[in-house]
């Protein structure tokens, strides 16, 4: 029996595709290696009754397509949208807190910096605008310039929405996009904490610190879906991403898909450059029409499939995919929510530790030398304070993540794994927000921490990048994963890729496995 | 005396793009004066006799850029320019070896195989592909950038040849041409070799001139930009002007003068005159005024649009782009007068790696650590350096058995914490030395004299803002239509008849002429007289 | 520390003795003598008549072993290396991904596991941008192995005198190991001249052993150094392309108009049908149902033609001396239909032979076409006839 499609891994991407694809009226199988639908994104019990996103964060955006065609709230899914969004953490205690509303946030500044706060919203209009923009490319699957000229019709539309920006803002744009996050905040702004918070924002999955060009585009990213001036936490979902599992899950069982659980997959077998079937760890084979994987290219292509089909053009560009998460996260589960000195609301969306630009930059110095960050920068969430559902009544979880966290030999000088390394970073993370929460260390329950190595060994994400690949430039639209493979498809038909290191990338939005499953439909119709 | 002549143009500064500017505009018949504040013309490439005997090109060092078409057109080498190539590179390493690179492809194969066999093979296909950019690139140097948010079909119709020109590239040139817009050079760099001693060497010219290190991204671009001179059947086109490279901007000034061009030294120019929303003449700091229908400045965009005329004649948009123009400058010069020879312990003796290109450019962590002395405000203390010995090509520039010795130093940060001073200086003089004797112990007793110049002192003699030496990072914020703001990427300016054709325009950086080349053609296209 | 700018074989201290005329020519890095004399006249008639021997160390030579080392070459090259027998020799060209020609050489299958690869260009990144998860050792020999071809119609009596075993059986493209003299050495019945000869491969420190032990037995029976000029001519005649000559490797070509397919170079022969997997494959396949647009053909000057434009100034009628590798065009009706990369006259023919490429129409054996000769500092046609090569193929190549 044949398949239409089989989809590897069961992470949201995955499942958000294998449903569009059963709602196109196509048999579809879900195999997940692990014993629980989810994967690395499934929850786990930090100690009983504490729940956490393992390695993923920030479900909040999901791309409203995949929400209204999957109709996720008939199954579970709720957004919740915490305020203040952000709160960076003033190295002399107090925080700098942003809100929903940017006149609120204006105030907020205003305390540091009144030319500051004069510039606010205007920055903040601005940046939504470009985000905007990008949203459009973010829709659809990238455009590739030397591609069939049809590709590019869309972009003529993205054209007339550049030139709408009128002549200052587009110009503007142009520059923007490859410009370091330093010179955009520099240009703007004199405060370093609120300076220093966007800096550390625009290095999430990068391997670069804000001095690199480039970095103002990820800082724009992640800005992509969000409301004006929302530079942390846009929205979550209750229950996590586990919850957001759970609504997926929910709705492609109803559409039709099969879910098998505990099915590791070996290998693709290929005749003749097409992919046809899979066979799994126990030695039984399945075949399929089209065959959809969530892990990353390298992966799929090399482990999977093997080289034998693949030009070694394609093999070196699949081997240059640079996989550099540079981040530890460290998960906590606290009897109490830390309090945080001279913040009067509950921290319930971002809190970031970064006090300046030059502090981001150093952090990442260590690391570019093949050290943990002396002083890393932290970003952490207790999204229990939001979400009653994660931790026990009263007693919270957080998540910390610390950067920067060396790589690999290929980037710096020396590996970084090990438990003593890990607890040694954990414990540096801990004391500096205690210093800003005392009652942080005391609160402790249990603790958990994760290096790049175990994301790699235990979550199959390769160099810990939970994004299958850095938000550089070179590695983004047409780009990614692969130059000129932007379109979810692979040299080998029948196996198509619709992981996080496909356009558009970021944060999890389902926006890549519901485009992938549109090229496995066109496909598969075109084959009748 | 003259009585209210009225010029057909005047440049502004001496520099090299000033005078090719001046001198093509001379060739069209235009009555042309160049005005240098100096004593001498050359800006930032000129030849002079620091200490009795010893002459060194004081700044610029090497010429590599200069377009072939300058050379042809204004008969250069007919007014005295001899440029000879310089062949190799050789960069000792703390390992006592080191890796060179000869003038013939079978002898550099040979070497690179000493470090990596698989290097050897992919420096041909690197170069290869270096060349393919560079011509890829080669259109857009040659022509005005056009205004994408411009919907006048002039500037619609250029956007769309643009657009053609890099789908003919095809996918893989087109996406080997991303990655070098976009890339560090190391992460560029280290997709093709494995030899760190490569990529190191080969990543150092990526950083030249900007104040990034070279896991920077953008770092890819400005390796590229080096890769330009390499084309048109001139490659290896690096080279020593003899005589220094003053000599390249006496040649210009003897062709420009050839032309019927006027060229004053001593000559600093206060202010344009701007009469009626129109450029018609300067101001000299020493209270003359002189009159012209066009005035084009080969200074920096900073000195352009906000000294010389009132930037409230100028839009709020155009200003505030060049207040946020980078200049940054991060490199200084040390010019050495030695007794003797460098002897490197690598390779002893005085052989040919001494005639080429010489770097201390050992790893990449090498070049990152001496970044990151300088992006938190301090010299490096192990700087990157490029160090050529030109009387070893020309012998007039020293004394019999003598030479001198130019080592262009990274970083020096013009924005040092505390400022530069003497002691400053030469304790950055002696960081250089120092690093320098690591690798040729002989040095520190083969100094006659020494000359240390940090960017505040080039700021200061040549009148480069913060001492860049690109009048403006080459940082893709800062190339093609946004260089130096956009809008005004054409070498036009708001004020009618007033132009810029310095390196702070496109394309920019290096002795290059360029820029002067395409302002000329831009005055001369709007017919000013 | 510093080094010699040019390598030279280990035969140097042999060759360099014999080069009356200081003639040598760049190969490969290396200098190898272009002609032993002044007049390369006598080593050609030694390939035809006697033996020539021609000292080709420079050539690239790579060591595969390993359990995938046959997975290996086989992904690489078009011809089926699955279908060779131990001790058997392919000739083959490998493809760059869109089907164009990046390299030929041979690879021989020294054991079941183990090749040699021969080529005329560095090839050991390409080997391992290949090899990616395959397990196989690739050695580059270059370095260590010398190598010397013995060609003509005595070569197989030459080496018999040597070697420790009858090589009489040893056919066309098969190989042997065994001993000349006390020298270890790699026999294989190649060669690049179109005639009866042989390559031997032996390790550096044996090379000049190697020379002495077979102009000692050879000379007798008219043995002579060889320099590549004379070996130019042969393989000419023989119709066997040249790198950078005769093609542009798709590696260094700098537009796409330079490359060619194995279709286009005459070596349709040597892509395998129903193979494995291999780089280039698709658009190979592709090709060979839609045809290929140019084809790699012999061209015959017409004497009497050449002798009439001759006639035409008042000079007798000129063959150059030289082979020649500058380009000239060939046209079919006054347009120009191809070109002509190499050539040289055929002594042993009495023919000025010339190889073209030329577009698929104008490409059939006996199709007239005029190629440009250049008579006394004018440009001129001269009537050529399209010709199947080898211009020379004599029964002994394979007997």
């Amino acid at each position: 029996m044949r398949y239409d499609a089989i989809v590897l891994g069961s992470g949201p991407e995955e499942l958000v595709g294998a449903a569009s694809l059963a709602g196109g009226g196509r048999r579809v199988l879900v195999l997940e290696a692990g014993p629980e639908i989810g994967g690395a994104a499934a929850a786990e019990e930090l100690l009983p009754g504490f729940r956490v996103d393992p390695v993923h964060a920030d479900a909040g955006f999901l791309d409203p397509r995949v929400l209204r065609d999957l109709e996720l709230d008939r199954y579970g899914l709720a957004l919740l949208a915490p305020d203040p969004v952000l709160a960076a953490l003033a190295e002399e205690g107090g925080a700098l807190t942003f809100w929903r509303d940017p006149a609120r946030t204006r105030v907020a500044i205003a305390d540091r910096s009144a030319r500051d706060a004069g510039r606010w919203e205007a920055f903040a209009e601005r940046m939504e605008a470009f985000a905007r923009i990008l949203e459009e490319v973010a829709g659809r699957p990238a455009p590739r310039p030397a591609g069939p000229l049809r590709e590019l019709a869309p972009f003529l539309g993205l054209g007339r929405r550049v030139r709408a920006l009128g002549r200052s803002d587009m110009t503007e744009l142009f520059r923007v996009l490859p410009l370091p996050a330093y010179d955009l905040l520099e240009d703007t702004f004199e405060d370093a904490l609120l300076k220093g918070a966007l800096g550390a924002l625009s290095v999430r999955g990068l391997f670069q610190g804000p001095r690199a060009q480039g970095t103002a585009l990820a800082l724009l990213h992640h800005l992509v879906g969000s409301p004006t001036g929302c530079f942390g936490t846009r929205t979550v979902v209750r229950g996590g991403v586990g919850g957001l599992i759970e609504a997926l899950d929910g709705a492609a069982r109803a559409r039709g898909v099969e879910l098998r659980v505990d099915s590791k997959v070996e290998r693709i077998e290929i005749e003749r450059g097409r992919a046809v079937s899979l066979r799994l760890a126990d030695g039984s084979g399945v075949a399929a029409h089209a065959i959809l994987s969530g892990m990353g290219a390298a992966r799929t292509l090399l482990d999977l499939a093997g080289p034998t089909w693949l030009d070694p053009d394609f093999v070196h560009a699949l081997r240059q995919i640079r996989c550099r998460g540079g981040f530890a996260r460290i998960h906590l589960a606290l009897s109490e929510a830390p309090r945080f000195k001279g913040l009067a609301e509950p921290a319930a969306g971002t809190i970031v530790l970064a006090p300046s630009l030059d502090y981001v930059e150093r952090a990442f110095d260590n690391a570019k030398h093949g050290e943990a960050s002396e002083r890393p920068v932290l970003e952490a969430r207790i999204p229990s304070l939001a979400d009653t559902t994660l931790a026990p009544a009263g007693r919270h979880v957080m998540s910390v993540d610390a950067r920067f966290v060396p790589v690999d030999g290929r980037d710096s000088s020396a590996g970084f794994a090990g438990a003593t390394a890990g607890d040694a970073l954990a414990d540096r993370a801990v004391a500096l927000i205690a210093e800003r929460a005392p009652n942080l260390p005391g609160a402790i329950l249990g603790r958990k921490v994760l290096l790049p190595a175990d994301m790699e060994t235990r979550y199959g994400l390769d160099g810990g990048d939970p994004y299958q690949g850095e938000l550089a430039l070179d590695q983004l639209l047409f780009m990614r994963p692969v130059p000129g493979w932007s379109n979810y498809r692979t040299p080998i038909q029948g196996l198509y890729l619709c992981g996080n290191g496909t356009h558009p990338a970021g944060a999890i939005t389902g926006a890549s496995g519901r485009l992938a499953a549109g090229a496995v439909l066109a496909d598969l119709e075109g084959h009748g | 005396m003259q009585i209210a002549r009225v010029w057909d143009a005047i440049v502004i500064g001496g520099g090299h793009n000033g005078l090719v500017c001046a001198a093509y505009l001379a060739r069209a018949g235009r009555k042309v004066l160049v005005l240098e504040r100096r004593p001498i013309l050359g800006g930032a490439a000129v030849t002079e006799e620091i200490f009795p005997g010893f002459k060194f090109s004081v700044f610029s060092y090497v010429v590599s850029l200069l377009r072939p078409e300058i050379i042809r057109d204004l008969d250069l080498p007919g007014h005295g320019l001899h440029i000879v190539p310089l062949e190799s590179t050789f960069n000792p390493l703390p390992d006592g070896d080191y890796l060179a690179t000869w003038a013939d492809s079978e002898e550099t194969r040979r070497e690179l195989y000493r470090h990596s066999p698989r290097d050897a093979d992919a420096m041909q296909e690197f170069g290869r592909l270096m060349q393919r950019m560079a011509m890829a690139v080669k259109p857009l140097l040659a022509t005005e950038p056009p205004d994408p948010a411009s919907l006048h079909p002039r500037e619609l119709l250029a956007m769309g040849r643009i657009g053609k020109h890099f789908r003919d590239l095809g996918e893989r040139d087109l996406h080997a041409l991303v990655k070098l817009m976009t890339m560090s050079s190391a992460d560029y760099l280290r997709e093709w070799f494995e030899s760190e001693a490569l990529v190191a060497a080969k990543s150092a010219s990526g950083i030249i001139g900007t104040f990034l290190g070279p896991r920077s991204p953008g770092t890819a671009y400005v390796l590229l930009h080096h890769y330009m001179g390499e084309i048109d059947g001139v490659f290896r086109a690096w080279g020593f002007a003899r005589g220094g490279t003053g000599a390249v901007s006496e040649s210009i000034a003897s062709a420009a003068r050839g032309f019927g061009a006027e060229i004053r030294t001593d000559a600093a120019v206060a202010s344009v005159i701007v009469k009626g929303g129109r450029a018609a003449g300067v101001a000299l700091e020493s209270g003359e005024e002189l009159r012209a229908r066009t005035v084009i400045s080969g200074l920096d965009p900073r000195r352009t649009f906000l000294e010389l005329v009132e930037p409230a004649d100028l839009p709020s948009d155009l200003v505030a782009a060049v207040e946020r123009f980078r200049f940054r400058g991060s490199s200084g010069k040390v010019n050495l007068a030695l007794s003797e020879l460098p002897d490197f312990s690598a390779l002893p003796g005085a052989g040919p790696h001494l005639k080429g290109a010489i770097a201390i450019a050992p790893s990449v962590d090498y070049l990152e650590r001496a970044y990151d002395d300088a992006k938190y405000g301090d010299f490096s203390r192990r700087p990157f350096m490029d160090i050529v010995i030109p009387s070893m090509i020309d012998p007039t520039m020293a004394p019999p058995g003598k030479h001198v010795m130019s080592i262009f130093v990274q970083y020096a940060p013009y924005a040092r914490t505390g400022g530069w001073d003497d002691r400053s200086r030469e304790a950055f003089g002696d960081a250089v030395v120092d690093t320098l004797a690591e690798y040729a112990p002989n040095i520190r007793s083969a100094i006659l004299h020494r000359q240390v110049i940090t960017p505040a002192d080039i700021e200061a003699v040549t009148g480069l803002s913060e001492g860049n030496i690109f009048q403006g990072e080459l940082a893709l914020s800062q190339l093609f239509f946004l260089r130096p703001a956009p809008q005004w990427a054409d070498h036009r300016t708001p004020v009618g008849g007033y132009y810029q054709c310095g390196s702070g325009t496109h394309p920019g950086g290096g002795i290059m002429g360029a820029s002067g080349h395409l302002a000329a053609k831009a005055i001369l296209a709007d017919g000013g007289r | 520390m510093t080094t010699a700018a040019v390598r030279t074989t280990p035969f140097h201290s042999r060759t360099a003795a014999l080069v009356r005329g200081h003639t040598w020519r760049h190969w490969a890095g290396y200098v190898v003598p272009a002609s032993y004399d002044l007049i390369h006249d006598l080593e050609y008639a030694a390939i035809r008549g006697t033996a020539g021997l021609i000292d080709v160390t420079p050539l690239f030579k790579y060591r595969i072993h390993g359990p995938a080392a046959r997975a290996l070459l086989d992904r690489v090259v078009t011809r089926d290396v699955a279908r060779s027998k131990v001790g058997q020799v392919l000739y083959t060209p490998w493809c760059d991904p869109e089907g164009k020609v990046l390299d030929d050489g041979t690879v021989t299958r020294l054991a079941e596991d183990l090749f040699r690869l021969t080529s005329a260009h560095p090839n050991l990144r390409w080997l391992h941008q290949n090899a990616v998860g395959m397990d196989v050792v690739i050695e580059d020999e270059t370095y260590d192995t010398a190598a010397l071809s013995l060609q003509g119609p005595a070569a197989r009596q030459i080496l018999n005198l040597v070697a420790d075993r009858d090589l009489t059986k040893l056919k066309f493209f098969r190989a042997a190991e065994t001993s000349l003299g006390a020298i270890p050495a790699t026999v294989t019945r190649t060669g690049y001249t179109g005639d009866l000869g042989y390559e031997i491969w032996v390790a550096n420190d044996r090379a000049e052993a190697l020379w002495d032990l077979l102009i000692a037995a050879g000379a007798p029976h008219g043995l002579q150094p060889t320099g590549l000029l004379a070996m130019d001519v042969a393989r000419i005649e023989a119709g066997l392309i040249l790198i950078d000559v005769d093609y542009v490797s798709a590696r260094r070509a700098l537009i796409e108009r330079q490359k060619s397919s194995p279709f286009e170079l005459g070596l349709g022969w040597t892509v395998a049908r129903d193979k494995a997997p291999f780089v280039g494959q698709r658009a190979l396949e592709r090709e060979r149902v839609a045809g290929s647009a140019w084809a790699l053909r012999g061209l015959v000057v017409d004497w009497d033609a050449l002798e009439e434009l001759y006639a035409d100034v008042g000079l007798p009628s000129q063959v150059p001396a030289l082979p020649w590798r500058t380009s000239a065009p060939v046209y079919v009706g006054g347009r120009q239909v191809g070109y002509a990369t190499s050539g040289c006259w055929s002594p042993l023919l009495k023919k000025s032979l010339a190889l073209a490429h030329l577009e698929a129409p104008h490409a059939a054996p006996g199709t007239e076409v005029e190629i440009e000769v250049t008579v006394e500092h004018r440009r001129r046609r001269a009537l050529a006839t399209v010709a199947k090569t080898p211009f020379f193929d004599p029964e002994r190549k394979r007997a």
